[in-house]
């Protein structure tokens, strides 16, 4: 701020206001003007660009419900449809359609039944019919799969496929129609959608395929819940089965997959929600090839390929499937095994699936809402899963349900499961569904049989676990794919072209574009015009890593130095020198690449230009040619135009009855002893300038004086915490070497000193406000380390009250719970930002202490905070002091601006971090560290080009730990283009998913958590409808089918709407939902990925030079023999299995017996075998990859502990009502079928 | 006269009192018309080594509002062991432990020698004696180094078990606790928030908020003082307190350019009130405020820190232009009252070149019997030999304080007291002895004097309200009993009691005796006190005028003249003193603000109203000595005349002791005479003075400003400015006379003065 108001033109932050004000914005117009226009007089201008209002989410996300872009999209995208790529043509889709159809049909059936409990039902349906087929999708389909995808990889032509496939759900509707009213509306696809469940089916079910894919689904279903409850396998099978049934058989395995969780999602109609929910639809031809060469993937990937594919699949699928049919035989028989049904529904499925399947589905849509509700949101789940199965299955084949007759074919079981299983609940529910079923019955014959598979749903909950898996885009498949073609360095010269997956190793060659590590975009081809941008509903956002740790081989950004006048900047929009300016006259100007306009070269920056039109120099000058660098910023750039001096940091320790009991007093004093050796420097060779004081208080405040002449400290305590003041100047804040003496004795008897303290209360206003005015005194930027127990009842400013109220949970004033109780702290951080006082909060607490306002000044400073709840100084003293250590040390900015400047066209509009911002274009950080992450998004305000592409680039201006004054510059671009296709070809999930949470997590504070669960999905299921809409071939609607790139969007999703911030289970405290929501707020693309999809890793054999493949988050996966890790950023479990191998155990714990583990331990004991070894280094690794230390957990199969690392099996449904994957994926198909139509 | 004049010695030597009449007249009418009023010196503790207290307690008059003490002048029937109340006239059995006294075995205090009589009270807890340091820290440095040794050197001067506490302030205030090892702790205040004493008390932990609300106000204070970390014994606290006060450093908040440093004088004050009252209150305690310049911010602030923005002078006062004035000077008088409620006195050392706003700050001490001491600097032997007197001992070896002091009149019948002047506060108890008429702090019979010394007097006013058709029966005898409860420096409580008789004398027959009963030294010094004690609430010349007027009045009333006739205007040997005194009271310092600073007024005038009578009369009317050749050294008139070059002059002001040399002597003593053997007798008298100025200084609190100077010397304006103006410029040749040294004046000189007392004394229209 200072510095912006003090630099006048030179400098841009200084100046933005006046700057922005001046002419340069103001002819720009377009967005920009707008948005600068508020610093100067144009204020009007901006008030009306109000971003926020734009921004808001919820009117963004309104508007794409409403929009129903869908159609709009539909009719653009088709063309894009190949988008994916491949431009395959749909071409092939006709074929492959039919099959994905019925897949999608699943799916369809599975979003229709978005409402909870029609999802349900659907699921387990899907499950049960997809399982089957997933079952045997995965099993052979996967080597099917793989062959055909193989050839196929063509992503265009998975693509295609998933195109098809979804066409193929057109013909679903003839299902429709069976379901209900609505099915028959195949036409109607839309009227289905609403109908949900109906008109998708309507769709899958009038082609040709449709019957097929419904049959499928149909025989997948029955297969996979007969299947499903008895051998979970089978699933595979039961996907083989429904593979055979042709390409659209493959993806109904693939559905399948899903299902499992879900249940009755029958297989079949799941099989079909699921892929593409997942990968299947659109991802289908890349993710086919990818994900099906895995298992279960492979049928998901291979429905995404769809569009290239569908030929490709049709044929190749068909066959592979058919191949892999063979096995669905089996499988069915399998389900059989376990459902009478069975044998019926394998046969049944190739055929019939198609139509089966279907009429399940649209049942299950029907019945979903009524028990969808339930699943998503909540308890109902369970129910409504098994019902849902049930009624998915139903719905599915309930078409075929009606068919339930047919079910004497292969669904004829299932209808009878389902009718004695899931009917009476489902049936009540989804009565609707039933009707249609009836319908679909006559409609689909063959679905009589699937709808018999179907029946199995009641079995189907089993069953759907089985169905699963393998056959839904997988999260691990996906990302082995991106290690295994990641092995060239990346290099950012190309514009546009999207990094590796932040899980992957690579090494990142910086050539014009800030490196991945420093930004990540949602969409690296963003979408020339606004329309575009709200028909997709893809969220433009960048998440920026400013100060971002680089790894050892690659190189810091550089220094520059443009001497006393400081950096050259162009003179309208103030950007910095960068490559994208554009010198012309010979080298005597400059154009910016922002904003166009035409720069003078200072004389001592004048370079001649080369035949290229290039500067001679350009590749001597880091700001010329990188992309990310740093300039020397002169004494404009400060506050008060006066060069900073070096920042303190002050240790403020609580010393009340529970800080001293836990010990926590004495950890830390004893820590910093050694810690304070350690503080930032930039130089390793020379002593830190960075400056210590230490606080301690209860409800008052005591503060040292360790002044390096005094014999003894001198401790003043200040009682009047109600008119904080700073006792002492001199001698508070001193060089830790020179004082080093009397630290330490400081250090020493301040355990001795409140070792028999009986005060219980705290303050904590003005604790912040000590610190804050001990570096207003020493007149520095600085860090608080604040180490606190309890909520701060003592009579002080900021006073708090408990508030915790259960009760309040799920209602409208939950989101009260997240803003922060009392004023005070807002205030407090806005004086904290302005005098550079960033606050790092550490708290120990044994009970509520109310984080969300404890929280606020940590937050508006960039500061963090950490939360050790009942701490003991046993267990948790490694994870606090690792926590210690790395927060001290590590690098950090001060009193930082940071200013995202944009290309014409678009321009920032919403940033979502940790930090404090006064106007609209200034993100004012006090201090930055290198793990903290801003995520930005950006909105059009005119349109792009083409050729030009966006830019982007992020300054950030502040104060080093050395104290020197410096600018961070990251310069980003990205292409734009005008056919949506492009637009799904380059996106990240991964950074999608980080800024959906950030957005939703900022949203709970203004409304209800299920208003914004809806939002989240609503959009999701925007931005996919869109894609099938327009990307995907135009045949079917009731087909899922999902980007390649986004085909993990909806397992993502789902993981960030099952998280404890939003869909909070019973024992999730309010302070956990708080501290989770602010901590994520500021986490990168690699921390929020681990964080929403752990990585859970199988520990029978270590490789030394490798580690193990993971598996997929889910309790299937786990295998009673084994034993596993798993880790989430924030927590690292050791699952050991109850019948895990003796030498396992020896290896690892060297005991010989399951029982004697400790559950208790935190560390693993040091043995020295080299499974041992090993796994103790990975564990290593894992927490120095990570921001926060994770302390280890031993869980024993079957012990209370289970229960804590279920919570983390994040495709699993979860205690708190969190729907399973195959669940959502339903759903989420659903929730497309019904914006499609 | 003589008579009257060993009666005066014997009593002022016997009881510490000096009455202006020595006969009393014996109606209102008749006292009015005496112009001075029935009044008295009186000396509480006076030293009476030769008067060792008694071990029991008084006997008291059993009636209600009566409660006077069995004194020598009580009627007593032995065989009924009845006693009669000589002010109340009940008659009261004796205790039943004065059940065997007998015309031949009489207690103590009925025999006419003790008409004072101290009683040691066994009963109640005796308290330790309590002294609080508050320190400024905004000081030069070498300024805080000798006031840092001072106070280092002060605590070996303490009774083992007396309490030490220590607060320093500068921009801060920090409260010292002394009970810790290792860390020094303080508590540290803001400099400008005013905090009530229970927020103090909060603060610093001495209270429970939630324990104070349950148990009721009184227990807690005495929990607190238990564990009070602030204040602690010496002999544990000793090397402790020494190494904290050597390690003082000066304020560290830096002081721009044309800034004086941030000063919380008036917190700083609150927390060592607020302190004491948690802990302590009502026990003898002694805040000693060290200060080195004026309270800069906060409340009690006297002057801002603006350096541009000089402080208030007497000038601004009067122009109403001193902003902080009337605000700081509140405060300080509230913040005195609380502390005189609680028995604690608080003592004031400024040491600065400027002022420091003893102005607003001298109630603290006037209300609390605390002493306040101005000086140039703490590194001066003026403050470090003064801060050393304050610790000084009797003959008992026991510290020449009392503290929380509570002094009661008591009269008979025909009289009423209206009232006191000196380092006491109202206690507001009425009785049938208080007058309405109120002269000085009136309106009670009881006054508190939260500190007392030997010297401490003050100024008792009565007033006569027999009527004049009934008058006293011949021989009648009017009483006053003081009756003075205490707490002595060896932390016993005490009681002493003095009863004082006069005769009644009816003012148409007797009035040559009266008038040869008058004491014109206690007169002037009463008078004195009443101008004072006008002067602090009005403007200088309205003083001045009531003061001649009283003048003229009691000439016209005394003096023996022929009207219109100044030349025959005489005055009785009795009164003859009496005008010279009133005119050097009009030049004095206490009544003329000219040359004076608002602060050292009220240093001057804070003096003043406690010293004893011959102090006093110092102070009224300089003592000059002279030194010659020409004979022993002899006192001379205080008057130009006496200044003389072959002569050294000793002047005593009590608050500068200055040594002039002629200009004779002073050319001697340059030339280095008093070097050579020869002139031995030169240099003794040159000693001579020294020795004698030695000897002052020896006794005098606080120590006089120590001044040597000769004819010519800058500094001989002390001595210029003191003696009566006999030769100007303006009658030099006049007179011309070829002794003595002109003045540079438009003063008048006492002959001048005396010439228009003439004049208007016997002009029948004054």
């Amino acid at each position: 701020m200072n510095v912006n108001q003090h630099t006048p033109m030179a400098s841009p932050y200084g100046q933005p206001q006046p700057g922005y004000g001046q002419p340069g914005y103001a002819p720009l117009d377009g967005g920009y003007p707008a948005p600068y226009a508020p610093y100067n007089g144009p204020t009007s201008a901006y008030q009306p660009g109000a971003p926020p209002q734009g921004y808001s989410p919820f009117t963004s996300f309104p508007s794409k419900a409403v929009a129903a872009n869908p159609v709009s999209d539909l009719s653009s995208p088709l063309d894009l449809g190949p988008v994916r790529g491949p431009p395959v043509s749909g071409a092939p889709p006709v074929s492959a359609p039919q099959p994905y159809n019925q897949y999608s049909h699943s799916q369809g059936e599975m979003q229709n039944g978005p409402p909870p409990m029609t999802q349900a039902p659907p699921r387990p349906a899907v499950s049960q019919s997809y399982n089957p087929a997933g079952m045997n999708m995965t099993g052979p389909p996967h080597p099917s799969y793989p062959q055909h995808y193989g050839p196929p990889p063509t992503m265009q032509q998975v693509t295609n496929q998933m195109t098809g496939m979804q066409i193929n759900s057109g013909p679903p509707t003839p299902a429709g129609p069976g379901y209900a009213p609505p099915n028959s509306s195949q036409p109607p696809v839309s009227t289905a959608y609403t109908a949900a469940p109906p008109t998708s089916y309507a769709q899958g079910p009038p082609p040709a395929s449709s019957a097929p894919t419904q049959p499928p689904p149909p025989s997948g279903p029955a297969a996979p819940q007969q299947y499903y409850g008895g051998p979970s396998p089978p699933s595979q099978q039961p996907f083989n089965s429904s593979l055979p049934p042709t390409s659209q058989q493959q993806f109904t395995s693939s559905a399948p997959a899903p299902p499992p969780s879900q249940q009755t999602f029958p297989p079949s109609s799941y099989s079909g929600p699921m892929p593409p929910a997942s990968q299947a639809p659109a991802p289908p031809v890349s993710q086919p090839q990818q994900s099906f060469p895995p298992p279960a993937q492979p049928p998901f990937s291979a429905p995404p390929p769809p569009a290239s594919q569908p030929p490709a699949f049709a044929p190749g699928p068909p066959l592979q499937n058919q191949g892999s049919f063979p096995p669905r035989g089996p499988p069915p028989s399998s389900q059989p095994g376990s459902f009478p049904p069975p044998g019926p529904p394998p046969g049944p499925p190739p055929t019939s699936l198609s139509s089966g399947p279907y009429p399940g589905q649209m049942p299950p849509q029907q019945h979903p809402p009524p028990s969808q509700p339930s699943p998503y949101h909540s308890g109902p789940p369970p129910p409504g899963v098994q019902m849902p199965p049930t009624s998915m299955a139903q719905s599915n084949h309930l078409p075929p349900g009606p068919p339930g007759p047919p079910g004497p074919m292969q669904q004829p079981p299932p209808q009878p499961g389902m009718p004695g299983g899931f009917p009476p609940q489902q049936n009540g529910a989804f009565g609707q569904v039933r009707g249609p079923q009836p319908g679909y019955a006559g409609p689909y014959p063959g679905q009589p049989n699937y709808g018999a598979p179907a029946p199995a749903p009641a079995p189907a909950a089993p069953a759907q676990k089985r169905l699963d898996p393998d056959a839904i885009p997988s999260p691990i498949q996906v990302i082995e794919d991106d290690r295994a073609k990641s092995t060239e360095p990346f290099t950012t010269g190309v514009r546009g072209q999207a990094p590796p997956l932040v899980t992957t190793n690579f090494q990142v060659k910086d050539q014009g574009n800030a490196s991945p590590r420093f930004i990540r975009c949602t969409a690296y081809n963003i979408p020339c015009t606004a329309d575009m941008a709200k028909q997709s509903q893809v969220p433009l956002a960048a998440v920026i890593k400013p100060l971002a740790t680089l790894p050892p081989d690659e190189i810091p950004p550089y220094l520059v130095d443009h001497g006393e006048s400081g950096p050259i900047r162009c003179n309208r929009c103030k950007a910095y020198m960068c490559p994208y300016m554009q010198f012309i006259e010979g080298g005597r100007r400059f154009q910016c690449g922002f904003c166009s306009c035409v720069t003078e070269v200072p004389p001592h920056y004048f370079q001649h230009l080369d035949h290229t039109g290039k500067r001679m120099d350009c590749y001597d000058r880091p700001e010329l040619s990188l992309g990310s660098y740093e300039f020397l910023a002169t004494v404009d750039y400060c506050k008060n135009n006066k060069l900073p001096q070096p920042p303190a940091f002050i240790f403020l320790i609580d010393v009340s009855y529970n800080a001293v009991k836990s010990g926590m007093v004495n950890i830390v004093c004893e820590e910093l002893k050694t810690l304070l050796d350690y503080l930032p420097r930039e130089n390793p060779e020379m002593d830190s300038v960075v400056r210590v004081g230490f606080v301690t208080y209860n409800k008052v405040m005591h503060f040292y004086n360790v002044k390096s002449s005094l014999a003894q400290p001198q401790m003043l305590v200040v009682s009047d915490v109600s008119d904080m003041f700073v006792p002492l100047l001199d001698g508070f804040l001193v060089n830790v070497n020179e004082s080093r003496q009397v630290i330490e004795s400081l250090l020493d008897q301040i355990p001795e000193m409140f070792a028999d303290t009986r005060e219980t209360e705290t303050v904590f206003g003005p604790v912040i406000q000590a610190g804050l005015e001990a570096l207003k005194a020493a007149d520095c930027a600085g860090k608080l380390f604040v180490f606190h127990t309890s909520l701060p009842i003592a009579e002080a400013p900021g006073k708090l009250k408990n508030r915790e109220d259960k009760k309040l949970i799920g209602t409208d004033k939950e989101k009260s719970l997240f803003q922060p109780q009392v004023g005070f702290y807002n205030t407090l951080a806005k004086e904290c930002v302005a005098q550079g006082c960033c606050v790092d909060l550490f708290l120990f607490p044994n009970g509520y202490v109310d984080v969300a306002t404890l929280g606020v000044v940590p937050v508006s400073t960039g500061g963090s905070v950490y939360k050790y709840t009942y701490f003991q100084a046993q267990s948790d003293r490694e994870r606090f002091l690792n926590d210690l250590r790395r927060d001290v040390q590590k690098l950090v900015g001060f009193d930082a601006v940071m200013r995202v400047r944009t290309s014409t066209g678009v321009r920032a509009t919403d940033f979502f971090g940790s930090f404090f911002m006064s106007n609209t274009t200034d993100v004012e950080l006090a201090g930055l560290d290198c793990d903290k992450a801003i995520t930005v998004e950006l909105k059009h305000d005119d349109k792009l080009s083409e050729e030009t592409g966006a830019l982007m680039q992020c300054a950030v201006l502040y104060t080093s730990c050395s104290g020197q004054r410096r600018l961070r510059i990251h310069n980003m671009a990205v292409n734009c283009c005008s056919q949506l296709a492009d637009l799904y070809r380059n996106c990240e999930t991964d950074t999608i998913i980080n800024f959906f949470s950030k957005y939703a997590f900022r949203g709970i504070l203004n409304s209800p958590t299920k208003a914004v669960r809806d939002t989240l999905i609503n959009q999701c299921a925007q931005i996919l409808a869109c894609y099938r809409k327009n990307c995907a071939s135009p045949s079917s609607a009731g087909q899922l089918i999902l980007p390649e790139c986004m085909k993990l969007l909806p397992v993502y999703l789902n993981c960030v709407l099952k998280g404890d911030v939003l869909l909070p289970g019973a024992d999730v405290s309010l302070d956990d939902r708080a501290y989770l929501r602010q901590l994520i707020s500021c986490m990168d693309v690699s921390e929020s990925h681990v964080f929403f999809y752990p990585r859970l890793l199988p520990l029978t054999k270590l490789e030394s030079d490798s580690l193990p493949v993971a598996v997929r988050d889910s309790e299937e996966r786990l295998s009673k023999g084994g034993v596993y890790l798993l880790e989430t950023g924030l927590h690292l479990f050791l699952w050991v299995g109850a019948s895990v191998q003796q030498e396992l155990l020896l290896n690892i714990f060297g005991t010989p017996s399951f029982s004697q583990i400790d559950p208790s331990m935190t560390s693993l004991p040091v043995l020295d075998n080299p499974f041992s070894q090993r796994l103790r280094e990975i564990i290593d690794s894992f927490r120095a990859e990570r921001s926060r230390y994770m302390k280890l957990m031993v869980v024993k199969q079957e012990d209370k502990t289970e229960l804590i690392f279920r919570h983390f099996l994040v495709e699993d449904k979860s205690a708190s009502g969190g729907a399973s994957y195959v669940d959502f994926l339903c759903h989420m198909h659903k929730e497309i079928r019904q914006l499609l139509s | 006269m003589s008579t009257y004049q060993e009666f005066i010695q014997q009593n002022e030597d016997r009881d510490g009192v000096r009455f202006s009449w020595n006969l009393w007249p014996s109606s209102r009418l008749e006292a009015t018309r005496l112009v001075v009023p029935v009044s008295c010196l009186f000396t509480p503790l006076k030293e009476r080594p030769d008067l060792p207290p008694v071990q029991y307690e008084p006997v008291l008059c059993s009636r209600a509002n009566c409660k006077a003490v069995l004194n020598p002048l009580c009627q007593v029937d032995f065989r009924a062991k009845i006693w009669a109340c000589n002010f109340c006239f009940q008659r009261n059995p004796f205790p039943p432990s004065y059940a065997g006294i007998s015309e031949v075995n009489q207690p103590a205090e009925l025999m006419p020698q003790f008409s004072t009589i101290e009683y040691i009270v066994q009963r109640g807890p005796s308290a330790p004696l309590i002294f609080l340091y508050v320190v400024d820290t905004c000081l030069e440095e070498e300024d805080l180094q000798a006031l840092k040794e001072s106070l280092q050197m002060s605590l070996s001067l303490l009774p083992p078990n007396a309490l030490v506490g220590l607060i320093t302030f500068g921009r801060m205030v920090q409260v010292h606790e002394l009970s810790c090892e290792g860390i020094a702790k303080s508590y540290v205040f803001r400099g400008t928030k005013d905090l009530t004493s229970k927020q103090i008390q909060e603060m610093l932990g001495l209270t429970k908020p939630g324990a104070a609300a349950q148990q009721g106000r009184q227990p807690v204070p005495q929990e607190a003082a238990a564990s009070c970390k602030f204040l602690q014994p010496v002999h544990r606290v000793d090397m402790n307190l020494t190494d904290l006060l050597g390690e003082l450093q000066r304020d560290p908040w830096p002081v721009t350019q044309g800034k004086r440093p941030l000063r919380s004088t008036g917190v700083a004050l609150s927390v060592a009130v607020g302190l004491l009252e948690g802990t302590y209150p009502n026990t003898g305690a002694r805040v000693m405020l060290f200060i080195g310049g004026p309270p800069t911010q906060g409340p009690g602030m006297v002057v801002g820190d603006e350096l541009k923005t000089p402080i208030r002078s007497w000038h601004d006062i009067q122009k109403d232009n001193a902003r902080h004035l009337k605000k700081a000077t509140k405060y300080y008088e509230a913040m005195a009252n609380r502390s005189a409620v609680n028995g604690h006195c608080i003592d004031i050392y400024a040491c600065a070149l400027d002022q420091t706003g003893l102005l607003e700050m001298k109630c603290l001490s006037n209300l609390t019997g605390g002493h306040i001491v101005m000086g140039d600097s703490f590194n001066t032997s003026l403050f470090k030999q003064t801060f050393q007197r304050v610790f000084s001992k009797d003959y008992n070896g026991d510290f020449r304080m009392a503290f929380g002091g509570v002094m009661e009149v008591k009269t008979s019948r025909e009289l009423k007291v209206c009232g006191a002047i000196g380092p006491c506060v109202s206690l507001n108890s009425k009785g049938p002895c208080v007058s309405e008429n109120e002269m000085g702090v009136g309106g009670t019979s009881q006054w508190k004097m939260c500190n007392l010394n030997p010297s401490s007097t003050l100024g008792m006013f009565f007033e006569v309200v027999n009527q004049h058709n009934a008058p006293v029966p011949q021989g009648g005898r009017g009483v006053i009993q003081f009756i003075t409860q205490y707490q002595h420096s060896n932390t016993q409580r005490r009681i002493r009691v003095s009863t004082i008789a006069r005769n009644w004398a009816d003012a148409q027959s007797q009035i040559q005796h009266i008038e040869s009963s008058f004491d014109q030294e206690a007169a002037a010094v009463l008078m004195a006190r009443l101008g004072v004690f006008r002067a602090e609430s009005e403007e200088g010349p309205d003083v001045l005028r009531w003061l001649d007027r009283q003048l003229i009045r009691l000439c016209q009333k005394f003096g023996q003249f022929n009207k219109e006739d100044p030349t025959s205007f005489r005055l009785s040997e009795s009164l003859s003193l009496y005008p010279q005194f009133m005119f050097h009271l009009r030049r004095s310092p206490f009544l003329q603000v000219f040359n004076n600073s608002p602060d050292e007024s009220s240093y001057y005038r804070h003096h003043f109203v406690r010293q004893d009578l011959t102090q006093s009369l110092i102070m009224i009317q300089p003592i000059l000595y002279s030194y010659s050749f020409h004979g022993p050294p002899e006192p001379v008139l205080l008057d130009s005349s006496s200044i003389l070059p072959d002569r050294i002059l000793l002047m005593d002001t009590f608050f500068q002791l200055v040594i002039f040399h002629g200009e004779t002597i002073a050319q001697w003593r340059k030339a280095g005479y008093q070097e050579m053997a020869e002139y031995e007798n030169f240099k003794q008298l040159l000693q001579a003075p020294l020795d004698d100025a030695q000897e002052i200084l020896q006794t005098r609190f606080p120590m006089p400003r120590y001044i040597d100077t000769e004819h010519g010397g800058s500094q001989a304006r002390f001595l210029l400015s003191k003696v009566n103006p006999s030769q100007t410029h303006n009658n030099l040749y006049t007179w011309g006379q070829e002794t003595g040294a002109p003045i540079l004046t438009d003063d008048v000189s006492l002959q001048v003065f005396m010439d228009h007392l003439k004049k208007l004394a016997v002009s029948s229209s004054a």
